[in-house]
This record gives C-alpha cells, sequence and structure tokens, in this order.
C-alpha cells in the first residue's frame, strides 16, 4: 500500500478514536479509566487462552474448535480443587493439568493420525467439542460454580486516585496476564524445545527432516496450549463464573483475538486481544446495545485490509 | 391346512379382537397429558424441577382424575421456541396427548399458544412462561395460564422499596421481554408513589462483564434493582462486591431465586437483606404451602438431584398440572364435543394452590398472589426468602384501567 | 469429477473453444458447432446430467412423491417437510463445501438473514416492524438481500485460505446473532418475528402439511437438480478445479477468488430458499435461529451424509430430524447432543465421506463377492 494511502488509513482512524478519548474524559473521567482497566483486564484473560489457540494453530495448522470446553474443563477442575483444597494456586495447577493432559490425550490418540488433513481436523475438533461439553453437562450439572478469590486478592483495592476503588482481582490480572505473556516469549525464543516449535512453524517438513522427534514436539504443543486454555479456564471461574455456555464464548473471543491479532503469532495473540478487549468494554460502557457490533466492524476492517492479521505471517 | 394351524390362526384372531377391545377399553380409562419443560441448555435445572413439580400433582391424585387414569408423556426443549413447537407437535400430533402442559420459559411460550391456534381440540396449560404477551396480545382460546406473569410477580415492591427508604434507584437488567415486563410490575407502583428511577442498564443477553455497568453505577442511588437471572445475577453480585460496592439490591423474581441461594461459592453472604418480588416464597408458614413443600421433599429428597425446598418452578409446574386435573375431575373425564366442556370447566373454576386461590380473566390469564420477600440467613446458615407481604387479585393489567395499560418495554414505564 | 477426466474433457474440442473464447461455455453434451472429434470425447467424458439417472433415483423420486399418502400429516410436516428445507441448506454448504473446498459456517445465517428479511417485508405478528407487503413482493426481495449478504460473506472470506474459511464464517455467523439479539428497531431482539406464515396460493393453504410438504419437495428437488447441473457445466468444473489446485487454475487463467464469490452467491440463493421455507415452516424466526448451536447442525448434517454427494445433505437432514424428534422415546432427550456430537465425531473419524460413503464402501463390498458366487454356483435345494 502507498504511503499516501497508509497515512490516510490511520489518519482515518487516529482521529475519531483521539476525539473520543478527549470526549471521554472530559465527560467522566472516572467512567473512562475505570473502563481502560476493565478492558485491559479483560485482554489478559483473552490473552492467555487465545495464545494456546494460536499456538496450536502456528505450529499444527489445527484449528482447534474444542479450546472452549478445554476452558471449561479445566476451569471446573480448578473449581472442585480449589473448594476442595482451598489454595487457589492448587486450583490453577490442577486446572492446567488437567487441560494439558486432555489436549495431549487428543493429540496423541486421534490428531496423530490426521496429520495434514486440515478440514478433518477441524471438524473433529467441532465433534469433541460437543462431546465434551455434553459430558461436562451431565457429570456437574447445569448450576452456576463461581470460584471465590484467593483471600489476598477478594474485594476492592482502594483509596486509587480518581477511580476510588477496584477489583483487586481484576487488577491482578494485568501483570499476570503480562508475565505468562513473558513466560511464553521466553520458553518460545529463548529454550531449545521453544526452538524447535518455532523452527516447526517455518518448515515442518525440515524439522523431522533434522531428525527431531516431530510428534513429540506436537505433543508437547498441543498439551501446553490446552493447559493455557485450561489456566484461563481457572481464572475466568472467579471473575466470570463457569456456566455451559461460557466455552462458546471463550472460543468465539479467541477466534476473533487470533484473526485480528494474526494466525499462529504469540504477539500478536496480545495486539489482539488488547484490541478486542478495550473495544468490548468500551462498547458495553458507552453503547451496551451494539458492543458486539463494533467487534464485528473491527473484524471485517482487519480481514479487509490485512487478512492474515495484524501480525500474522504468510502461509 | 392342519388342525394345529387352524388352532393357531384362531387363537391369534381371537387375541386381536380382544387386545383392540380392551385397547379400545382401556383407552377409554385413561387422559394423555402432554409435559414440557427445558431439559437441555441454560434453565436445565429449572425444567427438572418443574417436571417434578408436575409429577407431585400426579401423584398426590395416585395417578387419577376424573375417574380416568392419567398417563404422563414428556418432552423436553432447550429454551427454544422452535425447538418447543416441535416438541409440541411431536406430543399433540404423534403421541395424541389430550392436554398439553407446558412451556417453561417465555419466548416458547408465545410460539406455543400461535401453535395451540392450529389445535383447537386440545387444550394447552402453561408451565411456567412468564410473558405478558402470551395472553395480552392475540391471545389463544384454548390456551390457558393459571400462574402468574412476570409483571404481576413484581406488584407490591415498589411499595416495600419504598418503605425501605430507597427512593432513587437504578436498573440493572438483561435485554428482553421478560425483565421488561418485571421492572414495568415494579415501577407501575414506584413511579406512582414518587419513586425515581435515574439510570436504566439494559445489559445484553449472555453478557459476563458487568464491570462497565458498574463503573456507570451513579453514586446518588439508594439501590439498584437487579433483574438478572441464574449465572448473570451471580456473576454481577460477584463483581459488584469486588469492584468495592455496596449498594443494597432489589431483586426480581428469579434473581433471588433457589438457583442462586444455592449456588457454590462465598458470595451468598452479601444477598442478606435483599428484597425481592416472587410467585414463591420459601418461608411462607401457611399450611397449604407447607404440605406442598413437605411432599416435595418426601417425593423428592436431596439425595435424589432435587432442590432442598420447592423452586419458582416446581410451584408452578404444579399449579398448572393441577388446574388440569381439578378441571378433569369437575367434568368427570368427560373430554367429548372437542373438550369443550372442559375448557368451560377450567375458565370458571376457582382453582385452589398452596399460595391461594387463582381465578382466570376473560383471556385466561391467572389473577392470583404474589409474594414480597426478604433474603435471611437461618440457624444452619442457609439463606432463605422470608415473607415480608403477601398480595393477592393482582391481575394483568396491574390494577390500571385497560385503556392506560402498555405493555413493558425498554423505554416504558420511565420516570427519571 | 476427477481431475484427470476433467483435464481430458478440457483438452478436448468443446472445452478448449470455451477457455480459448473466455466463455462460460454450454451445457454439456450441448455443441451447436460441427460435431468433431472433440466433441466425442467431451460427449463421452461429461455425460448429460440426466444420463446418470438411475432406478435407485426413480424409486426414491417415487417414494418422495407418495410420502405424504400413506404418512400421517405429522410425519408429512414434521419429518418430511422440516428435513427438506434444512436439506436444502445444508446442500449449500456441501456444495461450498463439498466440491468448493470451502466450509462455511454461516449457511444458516444467510438462511437466518432471508427468514428475517421475509418476516421484515411481508406480515408478521409485529405490526410496527413489517412492512406487511405480498408474499410475491416480500419473497423475492428476502432472496435478493440474502444473495447480497452470502456475497458479502465470501468476499470476506475468500480472501484468506480454506481452513481461515470455518473460523470467520464463525465469527461472521455469530456477529449476526448477536445483531439480531440486540436490535429491537429492525429485528426485535429477543422475540424475534412471530406469526410468518406460508401464504394461500389458487385456494391452496400452503400452511397445511401436504401443500407445504410438496411446496418444499419442489425447492429441494429444483435445489438438487440446479446443482447437479451446475457440478457438470465448466463453472462447476473449475470450481472443483479450484477446490483441489487453486494455484493451477490461477495460472491457468481463471479468476480464483471471482469463482469462489460466485459460488457463494450460488450456495446463498439455495441457503435462502430453504431458510424461507424454515421460517414458513416454524412460523416464527428468532435470534436462536441464527445462533451458534445451528450454524454447527447444519455442518454436522452435511458431514453426517457425506459432502461428496449433494443428494449427502438430504440424508443428513432426514436422520438429525428423526434423531431430535424421537430421541426423546429411545434416549434420555437431555443426551441428545452426546448422541449427535458422538455420531458426528465417529463419522468424521471413521468415514469421512458420511453414511453415503459408508454405504458405497458397503456397495462394493457386496458386489465384489458376487463374482466369486458366480463362480460357486448353488447346489440346488433339497
Amino acid at each position: 500500500m502507498s504511503r499516501i494511502w497508509k497515512a490516510f488509513w490511520i489518519l482515518a482512524l487516529a482521529l475519531p478514536l483521539s476525539v473520543f478519548l478527549v470526549w471521554g474524559i472530559w465527560h467522566n473521567a472516572k467512567l473512562f479509566f475505570i473502563t481502560l482497566l476493565n478492558g485491559l483486564t479483560l485482554a489478559s484473560l483473552y490473552f492467555i487462552v487465545a495464545s494456546g489457540f494460536t499456538l496450536v494453530f502456528g505450529l499444527m495448522r489445527n484449528v482447534n474448535l474444542a479450546h472452549g470446553s478445554l476452558y471449561l474443563l479445566g476451569g471446573y477442575v480448578g473449581y472442585f480443587v480449589g473448594a476442595k483444597t482451598g489454595y487457589f494456586v492448587l486450583a490453577l495447577a490442577a486446572g492446567f493439568v488437567a487441560a494439558a493432559f486432555v489436549g495431549l490425550l487428543m493429540q496423541v490418540a486421534i490428531f496423530r493420525f490426521m496429520q495434514g488433513q486440515d478440514l478433518r481436523q477441524t471438524m473433529v475438533t467441532i465433534g469433541l467439542s460437543i462431546v465434551i461439553a455434553d459430558l461436562l453437562l451431565w457429570a456437574i450439572g447445569a448450576q452456576v460454580h463461581q470460584l471465590s478469590a484467593p483471600d489476598g486478592l477478594a474485594g476492592p483495592l482502594r483509596d486509587i486516585p480518581l477511580i476510588t476503588a477496584y477489583s483487586k482481582y481484576r487488577m491482578a490480572l494485568l501483570p499476570v496476564g503480562i508475565a505468562i505473556g513473558v513466560l511464553l516469549w521466553l520458553f518460545l525464543n529463548r529454550t531449545r524445545v521453544g526452538m524447535m516449535i518455532r523452527a516447526g512453524v517455518d518448515d515442518r517438513a525440515m524439522l523431522a527432516a533434522t531428525g527431531i522427534n516431530v510428534n513429540l514436539v506436537f505433543a508437547a504443543t498441543f498439551a501446553i496450549g490446552a493447559g493455557l486454555a485450561g489456566l484461563g479456564g481457572v481464572i475466568g471461574a472467579v471473575e466470570l463464573s463457569m456456566v455451559p455456555g461460557e466455552d462458546v464464548r471463550l472460543l468465539l473471543a479467541s477466534l476473533i483475538v487470533v484473526i485480528v491479532g494474526g494466525m499462529g503469532s504469540v504477539v500478536g495473540a496480545a495486539v489482539g486481544a488488547t484490541i478486542l478487549g478495550v473495544a468490548e468494554t468500551y462498547g458495553l460502557a458507552y453503547a451496551p446495545t451494539y458492543s458486539v457490533v463494533f467487534t464485528f466492524v473491527i473484524l471485517v476492517l482487519v480481514l479487509a485490509f490485512r487478512p492474515r492479521g495484524i501480525l500474522g505471517q504468510a502461509a | 391346512m392342519k388342525s394345529s394351524k387352524r388352532v393357531f390362526l384362531r387363537t391369534l384372531a381371537g387375541a386381536a379382537v380382544f387386545a383392540a377391545f380392551s385397547g379400545a377399553a382401556f383407552a377409554q380409562q385413561t387422559v394423555k397429558i402432554g409435559l414440557l419443560a427445558t431439559l437441555e441448555g441454560p434453565f436445565a435445572a429449572g425444567g427438572a424441577d418443574g417436571m417434578r413439580g408436575a409429577e407431585l400433582a400426579i401423584k398426590q391424585r395416585n395417578g387419577m382424575a376424573g375417574g380416568k387414569k392419567i398417563v404422563l408423556v414428556k418432552a423436553s426443549s432447550d429454551a427454544k421456541p422452535d425447538v418447543a413447537v416441535n416438541a409440541t407437535r411431536k406430543l399433540v400430533e404423534q403421541d395424541k396427548v389430550d392436554i398439553m402442559v407446558g412451556p417453561l420459559s417465555g419466548g416458547e411460550g408465545i410460539a406455543v399458544k400461535e401453535y395451540s391456534k392450529t389445535q383447537p381440540n386440545i387444550t394447552f396449560i402453561n408451565g411456567s412462561s412468564g410473558a405478558q404477551a402470551t395472553t395480552l396480545v392475540n391471545p389463544s382460546p384454548n390456551f390457558f395460564r393459571f400462574n402468574t406473569e412476570g409483571a404481576q410477580w413484581m406488584v407490591g415492591l415498589g411499595k416495600a422499596a419504598l418503605d425501605k427508604g430507597y427512593k432513587r434507584v437504578m436498573l440493572i437488567a438483561e435485554d428482553y421481554a421478560f425483565p421488561y415486563s418485571q421492572v414495568q410490575g415494579f415501577m407501575s407502583e414506584y413511579c406512582r408513589l414518587g419513586g425515581k428511577v435515574p439510570v436504566k442498564a439494559w445489559v445484553p443477553l449472555g453478557g459476563k462483564d458487568y464491570a462497565s455497568v458498574i463503573a456507570r453505577i451513579p453514586k446518588d442511588v439508594d439501590a439498584l434493582l437487579v433483574v438478572l437471572g441464574g449465572a448473570d445475577a451471580v456473576n454481577f453480585l460477584n463483581q459488584y462486591e469486588a469492584a468495592g460496592g455496596d449498594k443494597p439490591i432489589v431483586g426480581g423474581s428469579i434473581t433471588v431465586s433457589q438457583d442462586i441461594l444455592n449456588y457454590k461459592g462465598k458470595r451468598r453472604d452479601s444477598l442478606v437483606g435483599t428484597i425481592a418480588g416472587a410467585p414463591i416464597a420459601d418461608a411462607y408458614d401457611h399450611p397449604d404451602f407447607k404440605a406442598f413443600v413437605s411432599a416435595y421433599q418426601k417425593e423428592y429428597p436431596v439425595s435424589s438431584g432435587a432442590y432442598p425446598s420447592p423452586s419458582l418452578f416446581a410451584l408452578v409446574y404444579y399449579i398448572n398440572m393441577k388446574a388440569a386435573l381439578d378441571g378433569l375431575d369437575a367434568v368427570k373425564g368427560d373430554l367429548s364435543g372437542g373438550q369443550a366442556k372442559y375448557r368451560q370447566a377450567l375458565s370458571k373454576m376457582t382453582l385452589k394452590t398452596p399460595v391461594g386461590d387463582v381465578r382466570l380473566d376473560a383471556n385466561r390469564q391467572a389473577i392470583g398472589t404474589t409474594f414480597i420477600t426478604e433474603v435471611v440467613k437461618d440457624a444452619q446458615g442457609n439463606l432463605f426468602n422470608r415473607v415480608l407481604r403477601k398480595v393477592d387479585g393482582i391481575d394483568q393489567m396491574l390494577g390500571m384501567p385497560k385503556e392506560q395499560f402498555k405493555m413493558g418495554s425498554r423505554d416504558e414505564p420511565s420516570c427519571p | 469429477m476427477s481431475a484427470v477426466q476433467w483435464r481430458n474433457a478440457m483438452n478436448a474440442g468443446a472445452g478448449r473453444a470455451a477457455l480459448g473464447k473466455g466463455l462460460p461455455g454450454r451445457g454439456p453434451g450441448v455443441s451447436s458447432r460441427a460435431k468433431g472429434a472433440g466433441d466425442e470425447i467431451v460427449e463421452r467424458q461429461t455425460p448429460s446430467m440426466w444420463a446418470a439417472v438411475r432406478a435407485r433415483h426413480v424409486v426414491v423420486l417415487a417414494f418422495l412423491l407418495a410420502f405424504p399418502f400413506f404418512a400421517t400429516p405429522f410425519l408429512t410436516y414434521q419429518i418430511g417437510a422440516q428435513s427438506l428445507a434444512l436439506g436444502l441448506i445444508a446442500l449449500s454448504l456441501t456444495f461450498l463445501g463439498g466440491y468448493g473446498g470451502m466450509i462455511s459456517l454461516a449457511q444458516m445465517t444467510v438462511a437466518g438473514v432471508a427468514g428475517y428479511m421475509l418476516a421484515i417485508f411481508g406480515a408478521s405478528g409485529e405490526a410496527t416492524l413489517s412492512l406487511g407487503w405480498s408474499w410475491w413482493i416480500a419473497v423475492p426481495i428476502a432472496i435478493a438481500i440474502s444473495m447480497l449478504a452470502g456475497t458479502f460473506v465470501g468476499w470476506l472470506s475468500v480472501r484468506t485460505e480454506g481452513i481461515y474459511t470455518i473460523m470467520i464464517t464463525l465469527a461472521v455467523g455469530v456477529a449476526f446473532y448477536y445483531l439480531c439479539l440486540q436490535n429491537y428497531s429492525v429485528f426485535n431482539g429477543f422475540q424475534g418475528f412471530q406469526r410468518v406464515y406460508a401464504p394461500t396460493l389458487l385456494g391452496v393453504n400452503f400452511r397445511n402439511p401436504v401443500p407445504f410438504y410438496f411446496l418444499a419437495l419442489a425447492c429441494a428437488l429444483g435445489g438438487y437438480l440446479l446443482i447437479q447441473y451446475v457440478l457438470r457445466a465448466p463453472f462447476g468444473v473449475a470450481l472443483q478445479g479450484i477446490r483441489d489446485n487453486p494455484r493451477r487454475m490461477n495460472a491457468l487463467g481463471f479468476h480464483v477468488p471471482a469463482h469462489r464469490i460466485a459460488a457463494y452467491a450460488l450456495a446463498a440463493f439455495l441457503a435462502a430458499v430453504g431458510g424461507i421455507l424454515l421460517v414458513w415452516y416454524n412460523g416464527l424466526i428468532t435470534p436462536n435461529s441464527v445462533g451458534t448451536s445451528w450454524l454447527i447442525n447444519v455442518l454436522i448434517i452435511a458431514v453426517l451424509g457425506g459432502m461428496k454427494h449433494p443428494i449427502g445433505a438430504f440424508v443428513g437432514a432426514v436422520i438429525f430430524v428423526l434423531l431430535q424428534t424421537f430421541a426423546i422415546d429411545l434416549i434420555d432427550r437431555e443426551r441428545f447432543n452426546l448422541v449427535v456430537g458422538g455420531a458426528f465425531l465417529a463419522i468424521v473419524l471413521f468415514s469421512p465421506d458420511g453414511l453415503l460413503g459408508l454405504w458405497a464402501r458397503l456397495r462394493e463390498r457386496i458386489s465384489t463377492t458376487r463374482p466369486q458366487a458366480a463362480l460357486h454356483p448353488r447346489r440346488s435345494k433339497p
């Protein structure tokens, strides 16, 4: 795209945004900044869940539509462990491990035999998502399950300038999301396994040709991706509560994050999650009826001008 | 033909004739009732309890009414109108039920009512659907609703809120027909007596993130009118307290129901003191209601998956099924002539329910009772609804003259 | 048609002429030029659609025509008509997915657009929102608008490749669901539109089971024949080529995105007709009709029957509707999702070509045993 067009589009986006920024702060600064915090913290949750999705997709070209069910599974397991033991950290670990285990099972028992058949894999994940969701409904019931925040994070953070009070737990999501992002980046860029994964994303065949056990790498990646979904589930069980139907919602959020941010890129997932989280919360605060339509408009714009996503790589 | 074969054939023929006759005779002795509730999806728990309530009504009469045996045929939907109509159509046209009881949710009720117009010889009785439009807009001559609807359930709550000193209330409700009716039931009295509702926050259905709504709560409201159900209410309460909120809450009929009081989490303590309007109050100590509760508890112990005390759905399905059976008693099981006599009996009867008497108005909508309740904790630490007040004889016009009455919508009624 | 046959067809006379002129070419088996050797090859390799008719097709058609006369009105309406309407929508997905390589989860969305537009432009229970125009104006408008919507979805999706299509169309479908759910000024939000009924034409009330069944049958048959024709026409053949190898087709001079978008438009037409039938069948349309579960259900129906055969869509629809209606008698209705999801999973894992694929393999196995029977004549009975 020529420089003039690029400048034009950047201006076309930036101008209404800055107008909104100025108006929002003038109209109700407290609301504006609380919404900003809300958006960023929601983005953290979306990032944690979507990063697993994009990892699996980036390496194995597998659009795992059962990602939402893994979120739900991790959330329920984390809920029961947390309720039984009272330790939130154990709940987090349990959620991660449970989802990672199921993910590993899925990869080793099913997807390993379908390498290369992208559409078929995707349809299998659709079937799995329906089956897992219904099994969970059967086993656990349709009641609401709300995990309580750990004692240190329960209740509001008071005496903040301008916004007065904010949920401690929600505030904690920001550093947690950033930490996970950094850990993920370090894992992918500074460890041997991460190097193998990145190599596999670029060229699967060459990776196999160098003698590395590709199946092991795939299994590890799928387990980590699924585990991230489960971890997100436990975090969401406190903030948003666990109920059948959450799986579809989080799956859709992951889809949008990955489409907008770029498929297969963890940094892209961060960018996409921020855009989605902030857009959704500002929409809910200022124009609740059409908040989802905003998200859709963003999606269409991205697809129209950058079909690979903002930070997406060419296939 | 060999003689043994002849005997065999004759026996077969005889058996067939016998079966036909006894089948016909048997059919004359039974009445088939179809029961529809949501056993899938978000209202699955409520639907299961509704079925328990309906079955209890039948069990209490040993499965007989009007001198005939009751055969129950169950169907399930998932709160979608098209699924409900398909299920109803199967019960009516394939399973050939004589009477239909159901559905559970408001949108399904409107769709089933429209379907009932195509089956004028079958009687349709509501399950628990509480949309105003079902009997107010294009009512069906063979669709009966013996339970009060969403707006009626909130009558009396406006005055109770003002009595508690809540002069300004902010509304947080889901954006669809049932909360509109609930809000109307509350506001028609509240506004008339001088209350103010400065902000109405209509939240999209299924939205889980209330942080933005909470950020909009103005400093000068006295209470929050929260008309959310199920997971949404739990979510909201959780997020509200975490954000440092401390305003008291006025609840809708499904906000402070068994679903919420039973949920497994620590947030329930913040609910003590909440007032709400609902057609059921667990602590109502009239002997009829107590008998109903103990019958439910005996028949469905908690170990079988039931609630410790019957929910709104159990009571309302019980009432409607009881109406169906009482009607059969009144006409001594005579469903001939396109069930005309039966429907006449239903329209005219005064139904005795565990919470009071119910009669029908000209649109076959119930004129009945509602409770204003307050949440308290008992000695065991369980939450339940204490009865503040009982309001009887509420009709669908909420006491207003017919010309003045407008159905609840996003903007109607309004008193900022 | 396999890639080899296609290549041969394209290298023969009529195909080459079509390519050279850049015209879409005439229908299969028809040529008004002087017959040459190439034409024979073309006519042999691309037989007319009618030549493929077998006895079983006639039998099935006869059964379908006679069905209302021996089945109860309930079965005719709830099983027959519903399967045909759903099958038509699933056929659009089979066409796009099986023959175009683009699995679009937004077909039910397109059908929903048609349904909603019909409710808005035609008569419904919402007097304030519906325009109340007669059906012969409202129906074409609804179809036109939903074809536009389908083309728009196609335009969005063709800019990325095959596997992303599922993601994007799912996201688009869900966005439309939320739009219908939250907009009250046009779509009437959660309530949707009630009392959207089929019209009475020439004294026949199409709300009754038998006339409606025949209407649905006519539309389904029309859609099926249309697809069979298109698949054998150069457009359809090119589409299958694009499915197999878009890069090569591009190199050959075909405008790949344009072909794909055109396929979406055609699929949208089928889905629109199916959507109108569905809204008349239900008598209502709500946001739930276009929600995630229905988007996925259409995929399940298409896969269940088999995506490589147009009839698979209808086979899948019949099984789905039967399960949905009678599941409560056989197993817990509560576990309906488990049964359907499990069946879908089993099919995708073990027989990706759906039930028709299973049936084809079964027939193969039976037919291979027949020669052996000829070698070993049966002994006469005692």
